[in-house]
């Protein structure tokens, strides 16, 4: 008989020893090049990190190299981020430059600390997903090419948080980014009036619809859509699968900028719709790539130091925000669901651009 | 040289970030099954869309979650993919590592499936690729062996995450490690067996910084804070402007509640304005400590956008004490849960749930009093409700 409910392994049997003595007496740390974190015990001992980029969808083998080196310089012991990377933690101070001599040996990516871009929280997209309206590892891995070196420098206003989620289910965070890329369906579910009636249950399909476009047709044991009314969430999809919603021309991508999860200095707030749609165009998706960058570079150019994205917009303005993008204004930006008017300009207290 | 039959997927190995196509290859030189996802994602790629059929359960015995069923809608051309089932399996907390339980952990995978992995989901677990049903149980029975579990999926509590904490963090106001584990064990139950009315995260971070985006992304968030003065080392502050830190600009005027000086060398800060946003210690990590009475914020609701929008958590308790074995804690993660398994419709969200039927009736439904740090503002419509006792004092 399988054991169950035995958890996962205890954390404490994970910890390096050096973290295992100076548990919760951490008294400070510093970042004296772009991945390599130094923290200092209230004993006087440290601890190096050493930050490695990963493209998250890994080989055993790779993780058996990752292994290796951890077991080589780092007596055996590594963790990973929140964000997908490789943290070499090593006690031994003189095996910090060897280390980090493999790892470019071997092309991982030291970076991601301070006021850079660390990786990107992403999703599944077409390597696993069932709802996804674009792949996720693809555009991560075109885009991280191109931004790489604000992986690897820390010379940024503030960190850049992204992330992409392949549908409107956002298996990450992307709700609360610095930019978001969020993979997006326009057309209108069609139901398969052969198959609903067998594999779906009605008023399960109707409530899930958030705009109540989707009605029951009882007689034919069915149901309905409403095409004015569909905002092609997908939400339907989810729990009837004969409501097929993917179509290669009309998913895409939407960009979203200037959310963030921190406390510091504002509140956590959402990220806010920057670009509507756009293409996607595998298998480097030049399009996305590029408004990503170009956000990101107008932000570099503009922002003070340490403003993020969402507080150097609020600084300057929407209005500024998408004249020194030039990304276009249009009637998609206006808020329609839920709580849309509390986003409505009610007063004169507006700038020009 | 033979033509590839991958052309798309091809270009996404060259470049400088790591690419996840090589790690495709890399499992595919040992499994067909890893085969046949690159040649079905390079499919995808030229179809510009997904190629898996919508959802199927699969599961271990005694368990409703933890396994995700995914079949290949074209079992015709990718017959190893035919049947490609996710594992997720609840990571170490705080994703600490010891080589020999990850490569433990790669052994049993590559006995079982595709040799494909993520480090880790969005939700915190290691994510193992792609297996059949007939080697779930099997892969199963190995992991546990191996001194592993799995994690959450479906209605149920999915797998709790947490920040690095104590582990390494000098901000760390909670263990928030401890924590999670804690929580995790207590509730093996619910996360393996969905009884819910939709799915339930928690996330521990130890201070305001949250970086286990926890007010964000989930319905129970747990965030280290303190009371009491933050302390100053004003040797180390003159320190910190002798190394080029502008303290006026970079730190006392970028502080929201205006609640600090720049006194000659000297910092000042006016406390009772402070409301721990964690800027300047940031900045001044070995200048500024934290005040020293240590605990938790708890906030409610967090969710992303799926049914009726998103949603960041929102405080329900501004201070608890959290020592183990987190009674007091747990306690209150029962009593919502409780509430919302009664009234929370089928795919309800517990936020959605508190702003269908009102956060004054959640508070008292969980025994929480009304305190003024829940709000922003008070209300500004006249449409109050009062509770019939209220209205009869009025009456008489």
């Amino acid at each position: 008989m399988a054991k169950t409910d035995i958890g996962p392994p205890d954390y404490k049997t994970m910890l390096p020893p050096v973290i295992a003595r100076n548990y919760g007496k951490w008294r400070y740390h510093e970042i004296p090049q772009p991945g390599l974190l130094v923290h200092t015990a209230e004993s006087g001992e440290k601890l190096y990190s050493v930050r490695a980029g990963s493209p998250r969808l890994v080989s055993t083998d790779h993780i058996r190299e990752i292994c290796a080196i951890a077991e080589k310089y780092c007596d055996g012991y590594l963790r990973f981020t929140s964000r997908h990377n490789i943290e070499f933690l090593l006690s031994d101070k003189d095996k910090v430059t060897p280390l980090l001599a493999e790892l470019e040996s071997k092309g991982y990516p030291v970076g991601g600390t301070g006021h850079a871009i660390s990786n990107i929280v992403h999703t599944q997209g077409w390597v696993h997903c069932h709802t996804p309206a674009t792949d996720a590892s693809g555009p991560v891995k075109a885009l991280m090419d191109e931004i790489y070196d604000y992986f690897v420098t820390m010379k940024l206003p503030n960190h850049v948080r992204i992330a992409l989620a392949c549908c409107l289910n956002m298996c990450g965070a992307v709700h609360c980014s610095d930019i978001a890329i969020l993979g997006i369906h326009r057309t209108v579910p069609k139901p398969d009036n052969t198959r609903v009636p067998n594999v779906c249950e009605i008023p399960s399909t109707v409530a899930s619809c958030p705009t109540g476009a989707i009605r029951g047709d009882m007689k034919n044991k069915t149901i309905t859509v409403n095409d004015e009314k569909c905002m092609y969430c997908g939400n339907c999809y989810t729990v009837c699968p004969a409501m097929p919603i993917a179509d290669p021309d009309n998913d895409g991508i939407s960009i979203w900028v200037g959310g963030k999860v921190s406390n510091a200095r504002s509140a956590p707030s959402f990220s806010k719709l920057a670009i509507p749609f756009l293409p996607n165009n595998p298998p480097r998706w030049p399009e996305v790539v590029d408004a990503v960058k170009n956000i990101i570079e107008v932000y570099a150019s503009h922002a003070r130091k340490h403003e993020r994205v969402g507080e150097w917009i609020e600084r300057v303005g929407w209005e500024r925000f998408f004249t020194l993008t030039g990304i276009p204004f249009t009637d998609k930006h206006i808020d329609d669901f839920d709580m849309a008017t509390e986003t409505f300009h009610s007063s004169t207290l507006f700038k020009w651009e | 040289m033979a033509e590839s039959k991958t052309p798309l997927l091809d270009q996404l190995e060259g470049g400088k970030w790591p690419s996840f196509v090589k790690d495709i290859k890399q499992a595919a030189e040992k499994k067909p099954m890893a085969e046949d996802l690159l040649q079905q994602l390079e499919l995808s790629y030229k179809d510009r869309i997904g190629h898996w059929k919508h959802g199927g359960i699969v599961g271990v015995k005694g368990y409703g979650s933890g396994v995700i069923g995914r079949y290949s809608d074209r079992p015709d051309l990718f017959p190893n993919v035919q049947a490609f089932h996710t594992m997720r399996v609840n990571h170490p907390t705080g994703w600490f590592y010891k080589t020999d339980a990850l490569r433990h952990l790669c052994d049993v995978w590559d006995k079982h499936g595709s040799g494909l992995m993520n480090m880790h989901g969005s939700t915190g677990d290691a994510i193992l690729l792609g297996t059949t049903t007939d080697h779930i149980q099997p892969c199963f029975d190995d992991l546990t062996e191996a001194g592993f579990d799995l994690g959450g999926s479906g209605s149920a509590l999915r797998t709790p995450s947490a920040c690095v904490g104590p582990g390494r963090c000098e901000w760390a106001c909670i263990d928030s490690l401890d924590i999670c584990y804690n929580v995790t064990m207590s509730f093996q139950d619910k996360i393996h067996r969905p009884m819910f009315p939709y799915k339930f995260k928690i996330k521990v971070s130890a201070c305001p910084n949250d970086c286990v985006a926890s007010i964000a992304r989930a319905d129970f968030s747990v965030i280290g804070t303190w009371k009491g003065d933050i302390r100053i080392d004003q040797g180390e502050v003159e320190a910190y402007a002798a190394s080029g830190l502008d303290i006026q600009k970079e730190v006392c005027d970028l502080c929201p509640t205006k609640c600090m000086e720049l006194d000659g060398k000297k910092i000042k800060i006016y406390n009772k304005d402070c409301t721990r946003c964690m800027h300047c210690i940031n900045l001044m990590p070995k200048a500024l400590r934290q005040g020293e009475e240590k605990g938790a914020t708890i906030l409610v609701g967090g969710k992303a956008p799926i049914l009726q929008g998103a949603l960041l958590s929102w405080v329900i308790v501004p201070f608890m004490k959290l020592e183990p074995p987190y009674e007091e804690l747990k306690d209150l993660v029962l009593r919502i849960q409780d509430w919302w398994d009664e009234y929370g419709k089928s795919r309800e969200r517990l936020g959605e749930l508190i702003k269908r039927l009102g956060m004054r009736v959640f508070l008292r439904a969980v025994g929480l009093p009304a305190v003024p740090q829940m709000v922003k503002a008070p209300r500004t419509n006249p449409y109050v409700f009062f509770w019939p006792e209220d209205i009869k004092k009025e009456v008489k």
